[in-house]
Protein backbone atom coordinates (compact mmCIF):
# COMPACT_ATOMS: atom_id res chain seq x y z
CA UNK A 1 0.00 0.00 0.00
CA UNK A 2 1.77 3.01 -1.04
CA UNK A 3 0.38 5.67 0.44
CA UNK A 4 2.52 7.32 3.17
CA UNK A 5 5.33 8.55 0.90
CA UNK A 6 6.91 11.47 2.71
CA UNK A 7 7.78 9.21 5.87
CA UNK A 8 9.79 6.24 4.72
CA UNK A 9 12.18 5.49 7.50
CA UNK A 10 13.79 2.54 5.87
CA UNK A 11 13.28 0.83 2.32
CA UNK A 12 14.46 -3.02 1.09
CA UNK A 13 18.10 -3.39 -0.67
CA UNK A 14 18.36 0.69 -1.25
CA UNK A 15 21.40 2.56 0.13
CA UNK A 16 20.84 5.81 -0.14
CA UNK A 17 17.71 7.81 2.45
CA UNK A 18 14.26 7.41 1.45
CA UNK A 19 11.60 10.14 1.73
CA UNK A 20 11.74 11.46 5.02
CA UNK A 21 10.64 14.70 4.91
CA UNK A 22 7.67 14.37 7.14
CA UNK A 23 8.32 12.84 10.72
CA UNK A 24 5.09 10.71 12.31
CA UNK A 25 4.71 9.93 15.50
CA UNK A 26 5.81 6.44 16.67
CA UNK A 27 2.43 4.27 17.01
CA UNK A 28 1.97 1.07 18.40
CA UNK A 29 -0.81 -1.99 18.91
CA UNK A 30 -0.93 -3.29 22.47
CA UNK A 31 -2.62 -6.85 23.01
CA UNK A 32 -3.24 -6.78 26.90
CA UNK A 33 -3.53 -11.18 26.63
CA UNK A 34 -5.27 -10.97 30.43
CA UNK A 35 -7.71 -9.33 28.60
CA UNK A 36 -8.48 -11.36 25.15
CA UNK A 37 -11.40 -13.91 25.62
CA UNK A 38 -10.22 -15.60 22.37
CA UNK A 39 -13.20 -14.37 20.14
CA UNK A 40 -11.28 -14.38 16.97
CA UNK A 41 -13.51 -11.14 15.87
CA UNK A 42 -9.91 -9.90 15.09
CA UNK A 43 -9.51 -12.44 12.88
CA UNK A 44 -12.26 -11.74 11.21
CA UNK A 45 -11.90 -8.24 10.75
CA UNK A 46 -8.51 -8.50 9.02
CA UNK A 47 -10.15 -10.97 6.85
CA UNK A 48 -12.74 -8.59 6.36
CA UNK A 49 -11.00 -4.89 5.72
CA UNK A 50 -8.42 -6.84 3.16
CA UNK A 51 -11.05 -8.65 1.77
CA UNK A 52 -9.47 -11.91 2.11
CA UNK A 53 -10.78 -15.86 2.96
CA UNK A 54 -9.06 -18.32 4.40
CA UNK A 55 -10.09 -21.42 3.22
CA UNK A 56 -12.34 -23.85 5.69
CA UNK A 57 -10.21 -25.85 7.51
CA UNK A 58 -10.67 -29.09 10.00
CA UNK A 59 -10.83 -29.42 13.87
CA UNK A 60 -8.10 -31.38 15.59
CA UNK A 61 -8.97 -30.29 18.70
CA UNK A 62 -7.73 -27.21 19.55
CA UNK A 63 -10.00 -23.66 18.89
CA UNK A 64 -7.04 -22.40 16.98
CA UNK A 65 -8.37 -22.18 13.12
CA UNK A 66 -6.49 -21.77 11.22
CA UNK A 67 -3.92 -23.68 12.42
CA UNK A 68 -1.27 -21.06 11.36
CA UNK A 69 -0.79 -17.75 9.75
CA UNK A 70 -0.92 -17.77 6.02
CA UNK A 71 -0.53 -15.44 3.44
CA UNK A 72 -4.48 -14.77 3.63
CA UNK A 73 -4.47 -15.29 7.39
CA UNK A 74 -2.10 -12.35 8.66
CA UNK A 75 -2.84 -12.15 12.48
CA UNK A 76 -4.51 -15.77 14.18
CA UNK A 77 -5.46 -16.15 17.90
CA UNK A 78 -2.78 -18.80 19.32
CA UNK A 79 -4.29 -21.40 22.06
CA UNK A 80 -2.39 -23.07 24.75
CA UNK A 81 -2.95 -24.70 27.57
CA UNK A 82 -0.87 -24.58 30.44
CA UNK A 83 -0.66 -25.92 34.17
CA UNK A 84 2.94 -24.84 34.72
CA UNK A 85 1.72 -21.68 37.50
CA UNK A 86 0.05 -24.39 39.47
CA UNK A 87 -3.34 -24.04 38.05
CA UNK A 88 -4.80 -24.45 33.94
CA UNK A 89 -4.61 -21.88 32.56
CA UNK A 90 -5.98 -21.12 28.78
CA UNK A 91 -3.12 -18.79 27.42
CA UNK A 92 -4.48 -16.90 23.76
CA UNK A 93 -2.24 -14.73 22.02
CA UNK A 94 -3.07 -12.94 19.36
CA UNK A 95 -0.56 -13.57 16.50
CA UNK A 96 0.99 -11.92 13.57
CA UNK A 97 3.62 -9.08 12.45
CA UNK A 98 5.66 -7.18 15.55
CA UNK A 99 6.38 -4.40 13.28
CA UNK A 100 10.35 -4.28 14.25
CA UNK A 101 12.45 -1.05 15.07
CA UNK A 102 15.09 -3.48 12.98
CA UNK A 103 12.83 -5.51 11.17
CA UNK A 104 14.68 -8.53 9.74
CA UNK A 105 12.63 -9.08 6.89
CA UNK A 106 13.58 -5.97 5.73
CA UNK A 107 17.21 -6.23 6.43
CA UNK A 108 17.39 -9.98 4.38
CA UNK A 109 15.02 -8.34 1.16
CA UNK A 110 17.01 -7.99 -2.10
CA UNK A 111 14.09 -5.99 -3.85
CA UNK A 112 14.61 -2.51 -3.23
CA UNK A 113 11.56 -0.88 -2.38
CA UNK A 114 9.63 -4.22 -1.66
CA UNK A 115 9.38 -3.56 2.23
CA UNK A 116 8.96 0.00 3.71
CA UNK A 117 9.65 0.62 7.14
CA UNK A 118 7.66 3.83 7.46
CA UNK A 119 8.22 6.49 10.65
CA UNK A 120 5.46 5.44 12.44
CA UNK A 121 6.87 1.49 12.44
CA UNK A 122 4.41 0.05 10.74
CA UNK A 123 6.92 -2.09 8.67
CA UNK A 124 4.85 -2.82 5.18
CA UNK A 125 5.83 -5.42 2.27
CA UNK A 126 4.94 -3.75 -1.24
CA UNK A 127 3.80 -6.84 -3.18
CA UNK A 128 4.11 -5.81 -6.75
CA UNK A 129 8.33 -5.65 -5.89
CA UNK A 130 8.18 -8.67 -4.17
CA UNK A 131 10.90 -11.51 -6.27
CA UNK A 132 9.59 -14.26 -4.11
CA UNK A 133 13.05 -15.25 -3.03
CA UNK A 134 11.81 -16.12 0.71
CA UNK A 135 14.79 -14.08 2.21
CA UNK A 136 11.90 -12.08 4.45
CA UNK A 137 11.50 -15.43 6.24
CA UNK A 138 14.92 -16.42 6.90
CA UNK A 139 15.39 -12.49 8.62
CA UNK A 140 12.34 -12.43 10.88
CA UNK A 141 12.90 -13.71 13.99
CA UNK A 142 8.86 -14.20 14.85
CA UNK A 143 8.14 -16.38 12.01
CA UNK A 144 5.49 -14.34 10.29
CA UNK A 145 5.85 -13.36 6.51
CA UNK A 146 3.60 -16.40 4.58
CA UNK A 147 4.46 -17.26 1.15
CA UNK A 148 1.61 -17.42 -0.85
CA UNK A 149 1.00 -20.66 -3.65
CA UNK A 150 -1.22 -18.33 -5.61
CA UNK A 151 1.20 -15.72 -6.73
CA UNK A 152 4.84 -16.42 -4.95
CA UNK A 153 4.47 -13.12 -3.01
CA UNK A 154 5.21 -12.63 0.67
CA UNK A 155 2.07 -11.65 2.78
CA UNK A 156 1.31 -10.76 6.35
CA UNK A 157 -0.06 -7.84 8.83
CA UNK A 158 0.62 -4.08 7.01
CA UNK A 159 -1.13 -3.22 10.79
CA UNK A 160 -3.48 -1.48 8.42
CA UNK A 161 -0.92 0.78 6.81
CA UNK A 162 -4.02 1.77 4.62
CA UNK A 163 -6.44 2.96 7.43
CA UNK A 164 -3.48 4.42 9.40
CA UNK A 165 -2.75 6.67 6.61
CA UNK A 166 -6.12 8.22 7.03
CA UNK A 167 -6.62 8.73 10.75
CA UNK A 168 -8.71 5.35 11.41
CA UNK A 169 -7.64 2.54 13.65
CA UNK A 170 -6.67 -0.84 12.58
CA UNK A 171 -9.36 -3.29 11.78
CA UNK A 172 -8.53 -5.38 14.91
CA UNK A 173 -8.45 -3.13 17.03
CA UNK A 174 -11.89 -1.50 16.10
CA UNK A 175 -13.47 -5.07 16.27
CA UNK A 176 -12.19 -6.20 19.89
CA UNK A 177 -14.92 -6.44 22.03
CA UNK A 178 -12.67 -6.41 25.40
CA UNK A 179 -10.46 -3.46 24.29
CA UNK A 180 -7.78 -6.24 24.88
CA UNK A 181 -6.84 -4.59 21.70
CA UNK A 182 -5.86 -0.84 22.08
CA UNK A 183 -3.89 1.05 19.59
CA UNK A 184 -2.05 5.02 19.75
CA UNK A 185 1.15 6.43 20.27
CA UNK A 186 3.75 4.44 21.16
CA UNK A 187 4.26 6.24 24.70
CA UNK A 188 0.63 6.28 25.53
CA UNK A 189 0.73 2.08 24.73
CA UNK A 190 3.69 1.54 27.17
CA UNK A 191 1.99 4.04 29.82
CA UNK A 192 -1.78 1.84 29.38
CA UNK A 193 0.33 -1.05 29.67
CA UNK A 194 2.16 0.09 32.59
CA UNK A 195 -0.92 0.77 34.45
CA UNK A 196 -2.08 -2.68 33.61
CA UNK A 197 0.92 -4.68 34.80
CA UNK A 198 0.39 -2.78 38.46
CA UNK A 199 -3.15 -3.92 38.28
CA UNK A 200 -2.32 -7.46 37.44
CA UNK A 201 0.48 -7.62 39.98
CA UNK A 202 -1.91 -6.56 42.49
CA UNK A 203 -3.90 -9.47 41.52
CA UNK A 204 -1.34 -11.14 41.73
CA UNK A 205 0.25 -12.10 38.86
CA UNK A 206 3.74 -11.06 40.16
CA UNK A 207 5.85 -11.81 36.81
CA UNK A 208 3.35 -9.54 34.60
CA UNK A 209 4.69 -7.55 32.57
CA UNK A 210 5.12 -5.87 28.63
CA UNK A 211 6.65 -7.61 25.83
CA UNK A 212 8.48 -4.77 23.76
CA UNK A 213 11.80 -6.81 22.71
CA UNK A 214 14.95 -5.25 22.40
CA UNK A 215 16.86 -7.89 20.46
CA UNK A 216 14.67 -6.26 17.85
CA UNK A 217 14.99 -2.85 18.71
CA UNK A 218 11.57 -2.70 20.38
CA UNK A 219 8.48 -3.61 18.73
CA UNK A 220 5.50 -1.83 17.39
CA UNK A 221 2.99 -4.14 18.57
CA UNK A 222 3.61 -5.34 22.45
CA UNK A 223 2.02 -7.34 24.67
CA UNK A 224 0.53 -7.54 28.32
CA UNK A 225 1.20 -11.01 29.62
CA UNK A 226 0.78 -12.13 33.16
CA UNK A 227 3.89 -14.21 33.09
CA UNK A 228 6.32 -12.43 31.30
CA UNK A 229 9.33 -14.35 32.11
CA UNK A 230 8.10 -17.11 30.37
CA UNK A 231 6.49 -15.73 27.13
CA UNK A 232 7.52 -19.39 25.77
CA UNK A 233 4.33 -21.02 26.94
CA UNK A 234 2.36 -18.31 24.79
CA UNK A 235 2.79 -20.35 21.70
CA UNK A 236 6.24 -19.87 21.92
CA UNK A 237 6.75 -16.62 21.51
CA UNK A 238 10.38 -15.79 21.34
CA UNK A 239 11.69 -14.74 25.25
CA UNK A 240 14.93 -12.86 23.27
CA UNK A 241 14.28 -12.77 19.76
CA UNK A 242 16.94 -11.39 17.67
CA UNK A 243 17.87 -11.33 13.51
CA UNK A 244 19.49 -14.62 13.35
CA UNK A 245 23.49 -14.45 13.18
CA UNK A 246 23.40 -15.81 10.02
CA UNK A 247 21.02 -13.31 8.64
CA UNK A 248 23.39 -10.91 10.57
CA UNK A 249 26.77 -11.94 8.96
CA UNK A 250 25.33 -12.14 5.60
CA UNK A 251 23.05 -8.67 5.35
CA UNK A 252 25.38 -7.07 7.82
CA UNK A 253 29.53 -6.97 7.17
CA UNK A 254 29.77 -10.03 4.11
CA UNK A 255 27.27 -8.14 1.53
CA UNK A 256 29.52 -5.32 1.13
CA UNK A 257 32.68 -6.72 2.31
CA UNK A 258 32.56 -9.18 -0.72
CA UNK A 259 31.05 -6.67 -3.12
CA UNK A 260 34.23 -4.85 -3.11
CA UNK A 261 37.19 -7.52 -2.68
CA UNK A 262 35.70 -8.42 -6.33
CA UNK A 263 35.27 -5.23 -7.28
CA UNK A 264 39.05 -5.23 -5.83
CA UNK A 265 39.50 -8.78 -7.34
CA UNK A 266 39.05 -7.64 -11.16
CA UNK A 267 40.89 -4.26 -10.46
CA UNK A 268 44.10 -6.19 -9.57
CA UNK A 269 43.90 -8.18 -12.69
CA UNK A 270 43.88 -4.99 -14.67
CA UNK A 271 46.49 -2.99 -12.73
CA UNK A 272 49.05 -6.19 -13.08
CA UNK A 273 48.26 -6.29 -16.89
CA UNK A 274 49.14 -2.64 -17.22
CA UNK A 275 52.27 -2.56 -14.82
CA UNK A 276 54.17 -6.38 -14.56
CA UNK A 277 52.62 -7.40 -18.35
CA UNK A 278 51.34 -10.27 -20.06
CA UNK A 279 53.82 -13.71 -19.60
CA UNK A 280 54.31 -14.11 -23.44
CA UNK A 281 55.86 -16.66 -25.32
CA UNK A 282 58.16 -16.54 -27.88
CA UNK A 283 57.43 -18.55 -30.95
CA UNK A 284 60.91 -20.62 -32.30
CA UNK A 285 60.68 -20.87 -35.75
CA UNK A 286 62.06 -24.49 -35.61
CA UNK A 287 58.99 -25.34 -34.33
CA UNK A 288 57.67 -24.77 -37.80
CA UNK A 289 59.54 -27.10 -39.58
CA UNK A 290 60.05 -30.13 -37.35
CA UNK A 291 58.52 -32.91 -37.75
CA UNK A 292 55.68 -33.39 -35.21
CA UNK B 1 46.50 -31.28 -36.64
CA UNK B 2 47.44 -29.31 -40.16
CA UNK B 3 50.17 -27.08 -38.35
CA UNK B 4 53.43 -28.68 -36.90
CA UNK B 5 54.01 -25.75 -34.56
CA UNK B 6 50.68 -26.26 -32.96
CA UNK B 7 49.51 -29.24 -30.09
CA UNK B 8 46.16 -30.44 -29.36
CA UNK B 9 44.95 -29.38 -25.87
CA UNK B 10 41.55 -29.88 -25.74
CA UNK B 11 39.54 -31.97 -27.92
CA UNK B 12 35.77 -30.39 -29.08
CA UNK B 13 33.59 -32.29 -26.24
CA UNK B 14 36.18 -30.61 -23.52
CA UNK B 15 35.52 -27.23 -24.98
CA UNK B 16 32.11 -27.77 -25.33
CA UNK B 17 31.83 -29.03 -22.14
CA UNK B 18 33.96 -25.77 -20.71
CA UNK B 19 31.61 -23.51 -22.22
CA UNK B 20 28.68 -24.62 -21.19
CA UNK B 21 30.04 -24.14 -17.65
CA UNK B 22 31.51 -21.02 -17.93
CA UNK B 23 28.57 -19.50 -20.02
CA UNK B 24 25.93 -20.78 -16.89
CA UNK B 25 28.35 -19.74 -14.25
CA UNK B 26 28.52 -16.06 -15.82
CA UNK B 27 24.53 -16.08 -15.99
CA UNK B 28 24.97 -17.55 -12.17
CA UNK B 29 27.14 -14.91 -11.11
CA UNK B 30 24.93 -11.81 -12.50
CA UNK B 31 22.06 -12.94 -11.61
CA UNK B 32 23.61 -14.15 -7.94
CA UNK B 33 25.65 -10.83 -7.36
CA UNK B 34 21.78 -9.17 -8.46
CA UNK B 35 20.10 -10.39 -5.20
CA UNK B 36 23.16 -10.17 -3.39
CA UNK B 37 23.82 -6.33 -2.97
CA UNK B 38 21.63 -3.30 -4.51
CA UNK B 39 24.47 -1.60 -6.32
CA UNK B 40 24.07 -4.41 -8.62
CA UNK B 41 20.10 -5.25 -9.09
CA UNK B 42 20.24 -3.64 -12.28
CA UNK B 43 21.74 -7.05 -14.00
CA UNK B 44 18.61 -8.44 -13.23
CA UNK B 45 17.63 -6.61 -16.30
CA UNK B 46 19.36 -8.90 -18.14
CA UNK B 47 16.74 -11.60 -17.37
CA UNK B 48 13.39 -10.08 -17.91
CA UNK B 49 13.36 -8.15 -14.38
CA UNK B 50 13.65 -9.13 -10.91
CA UNK B 51 11.30 -12.14 -10.81
CA UNK B 52 12.16 -13.91 -13.49
CA UNK B 53 15.99 -13.42 -12.20
CA UNK B 54 14.97 -15.22 -8.86
CA UNK B 55 12.79 -18.07 -10.81
CA UNK B 56 15.75 -18.67 -13.44
CA UNK B 57 18.88 -18.84 -11.20
CA UNK B 58 18.47 -22.06 -9.74
CA UNK B 59 17.82 -23.90 -12.90
CA UNK B 60 20.72 -22.46 -14.39
CA UNK B 61 22.41 -23.59 -11.45
CA UNK B 62 21.51 -27.08 -12.24
CA UNK B 63 22.87 -26.98 -15.90
CA UNK B 64 26.18 -25.70 -14.28
CA UNK B 65 26.30 -27.92 -11.70
CA UNK B 66 25.95 -31.19 -14.13
CA UNK B 67 28.69 -29.36 -16.87
CA UNK B 68 30.77 -28.99 -14.17
CA UNK B 69 30.59 -32.63 -12.48
CA UNK B 70 31.56 -33.67 -16.34
CA UNK B 71 34.85 -31.31 -16.34
CA UNK B 72 35.96 -32.58 -13.12
CA UNK B 73 35.37 -36.27 -14.00
CA UNK B 74 37.57 -35.74 -17.13
CA UNK B 75 40.44 -33.35 -15.16
CA UNK B 76 40.44 -34.74 -11.75
CA UNK B 77 43.57 -36.85 -12.27
CA UNK B 78 45.63 -34.45 -13.76
CA UNK B 79 45.21 -31.99 -11.07
CA UNK B 80 46.51 -33.84 -7.72
CA UNK B 81 48.57 -32.05 -5.87
CA UNK B 82 52.70 -32.95 -5.93
CA UNK B 83 55.82 -31.70 -3.78
CA UNK B 84 56.71 -29.29 -6.87
CA UNK B 85 53.51 -27.50 -6.49
CA UNK B 86 54.17 -26.81 -2.96
CA UNK B 87 57.47 -25.17 -4.37
CA UNK B 88 55.66 -23.22 -7.21
CA UNK B 89 53.47 -22.35 -4.68
CA UNK B 90 56.12 -20.88 -2.62
CA UNK B 91 57.63 -19.02 -5.33
CA UNK B 92 54.49 -17.33 -6.00
CA UNK B 93 56.26 -13.89 -6.19
CA UNK B 94 58.11 -15.00 -8.87
CA UNK B 95 54.83 -16.71 -10.35
CA UNK B 96 53.29 -12.76 -10.71
CA UNK B 97 56.29 -10.89 -12.16
CA UNK B 98 56.50 -13.55 -15.08
CA UNK B 99 59.96 -15.45 -13.74
CA UNK B 100 59.07 -18.65 -14.99
CA UNK B 101 62.78 -19.68 -14.80
CA UNK B 102 62.88 -19.56 -11.44
CA UNK B 103 59.60 -22.31 -11.10
CA UNK B 104 60.12 -26.17 -10.63
CA UNK B 105 58.57 -28.03 -13.58
CA UNK B 106 55.15 -27.75 -14.25
CA UNK B 107 53.03 -30.43 -15.86
CA UNK B 108 49.89 -30.03 -17.39
CA UNK B 109 48.53 -28.25 -14.96
CA UNK B 110 50.46 -25.71 -12.41
CA UNK B 111 49.58 -25.55 -8.49
CA UNK B 112 47.55 -22.24 -9.38
CA UNK B 113 45.28 -24.19 -11.54
CA UNK B 114 45.13 -27.18 -9.61
CA UNK B 115 43.99 -25.30 -6.42
CA UNK B 116 41.32 -23.24 -8.49
CA UNK B 117 39.78 -26.57 -9.34
CA UNK B 118 39.93 -27.80 -6.04
CA UNK B 119 38.41 -24.31 -5.21
CA UNK B 120 35.48 -25.60 -7.68
CA UNK B 121 35.30 -28.84 -6.25
CA UNK B 122 33.98 -27.77 -2.69
CA UNK B 123 32.40 -24.93 -3.75
CA UNK B 124 30.34 -25.90 -6.78
CA UNK B 125 28.56 -29.16 -4.75
CA UNK B 126 28.32 -26.80 -1.90
CA UNK B 127 26.42 -24.05 -4.02
CA UNK B 128 23.88 -27.06 -5.24
CA UNK B 129 23.22 -28.54 -1.80
CA UNK B 130 22.50 -25.21 -0.38
CA UNK B 131 20.71 -23.76 -3.40
CA UNK B 132 18.19 -26.40 -3.06
CA UNK B 133 17.74 -25.42 0.13
CA UNK B 134 16.98 -22.14 -0.18
CA UNK B 135 14.75 -22.49 -3.33
CA UNK B 136 11.78 -21.28 -3.33
CA UNK B 137 9.00 -22.14 -3.66
CA UNK B 138 9.78 -25.85 -4.43
CA UNK B 139 11.99 -26.93 -1.46
CA UNK B 140 12.73 -23.87 0.85
CA UNK B 141 9.58 -24.38 2.88
CA UNK B 142 10.10 -27.88 3.55
CA UNK B 143 13.83 -27.16 5.40
CA UNK B 144 13.75 -25.91 9.28
CA UNK B 145 14.24 -22.40 9.28
CA UNK B 146 17.49 -22.47 11.00
CA UNK B 147 19.23 -24.84 7.91
CA UNK B 148 17.45 -22.54 5.75
CA UNK B 149 19.36 -19.52 7.16
CA UNK B 150 22.82 -21.51 7.46
CA UNK B 151 22.28 -22.04 3.73
CA UNK B 152 21.53 -18.67 2.67
CA UNK B 153 24.86 -17.86 4.46
CA UNK B 154 26.90 -20.61 2.79
CA UNK B 155 25.81 -20.30 -0.73
CA UNK B 156 26.96 -16.32 -0.79
CA UNK B 157 30.03 -17.36 1.04
CA UNK B 158 30.99 -19.99 -1.38
CA UNK B 159 29.62 -17.89 -4.46
CA UNK B 160 32.09 -15.44 -2.88
CA UNK B 161 35.22 -17.57 -3.20
CA UNK B 162 33.54 -18.99 -6.37
CA UNK B 163 33.66 -16.00 -8.60
CA UNK B 164 36.97 -14.39 -6.98
CA UNK B 165 38.38 -17.72 -8.10
CA UNK B 166 36.97 -17.50 -11.59
CA UNK B 167 37.97 -13.85 -11.77
CA UNK B 168 41.78 -14.99 -10.72
CA UNK B 169 41.21 -17.94 -13.70
CA UNK B 170 40.09 -15.39 -16.53
CA UNK B 171 42.63 -12.81 -15.84
CA UNK B 172 45.33 -16.01 -15.83
CA UNK B 173 44.28 -16.84 -19.29
CA UNK B 174 44.43 -13.11 -20.81
CA UNK B 175 47.54 -12.61 -19.07
CA UNK B 176 49.52 -16.06 -20.15
CA UNK B 177 49.59 -15.37 -24.05
CA UNK B 178 48.43 -18.30 -25.77
CA UNK B 179 46.10 -19.97 -23.34
CA UNK B 180 42.56 -19.03 -24.42
CA UNK B 181 43.34 -20.79 -27.83
CA UNK B 182 43.74 -24.43 -25.49
CA UNK B 183 39.87 -23.63 -24.93
CA UNK B 184 38.80 -21.79 -28.03
CA UNK B 185 40.25 -23.82 -30.90
CA UNK B 186 41.54 -26.51 -28.63
CA UNK B 187 45.32 -26.00 -29.50
CA UNK B 188 48.76 -24.07 -27.94
CA UNK B 189 52.32 -23.50 -29.70
CA UNK B 190 54.42 -26.44 -28.50
CA UNK B 191 56.76 -23.15 -27.98
CA UNK B 192 53.41 -22.44 -25.31
CA UNK B 193 53.98 -26.03 -23.68
CA UNK B 194 57.52 -25.44 -23.20
CA UNK B 195 57.24 -22.80 -21.59
CA UNK B 196 54.49 -23.18 -19.38
CA UNK B 197 53.88 -26.72 -18.75
CA UNK B 198 57.66 -28.25 -19.72
CA UNK B 199 56.36 -31.68 -18.27
CA UNK B 200 53.52 -32.38 -19.73
CA UNK B 201 55.52 -30.82 -22.94
CA UNK B 202 57.96 -33.84 -22.53
CA UNK B 203 55.12 -36.42 -22.29
CA UNK B 204 53.35 -35.11 -25.37
CA UNK B 205 56.21 -35.39 -27.57
CA UNK B 206 56.96 -38.78 -26.25
CA UNK B 207 53.32 -39.77 -27.28
CA UNK B 208 52.75 -40.60 -23.80
CA UNK B 209 50.04 -38.17 -23.92
CA UNK B 210 48.29 -36.66 -26.38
Amino acid sequence: MALQSLDILRRSATTTPSPQQRQMTELAKLIDVTKCIGCKACQAACQEWNDLREEVGVNVGSYQNPHDLTADSWTLMRFAETEENGTLEWLIRKDGCMHCADPGCLKACPSPGAIIQYSNGIVDFHEENCIGCGYCITGCPFNIPRLSEKDSKVYKCTLCSDRVAVGLEPACIKACPTQALVFGSKADMIEHANERIVDLKERGFQNAGLYDPQGVGGTHVMYVLHHADKPEIYNELPKDPTISAMVSVWKGIFKPLATAVLGLTALAGFFHYVTVGPNQTEEDEEDTHEQA
Amino acid sequence: MNRPDLIDRYGPADRFNHWITALTFILLALSGLALFHPSLFWFTQLFGGPTWTRILHPYVGLVMFISFALLALRFWHHNLLTKNDIVWLSRIADVVRNREDRLPEVDRYNAGQKLLFWTMIATIPTLLATGIVIWQPWFAPHFPIGIVRLAVLLHALCAFVMIAGIIVHIYAAIWVQGTVGAMVRGTVSKAWARKHHPGWYKRVMQGDER
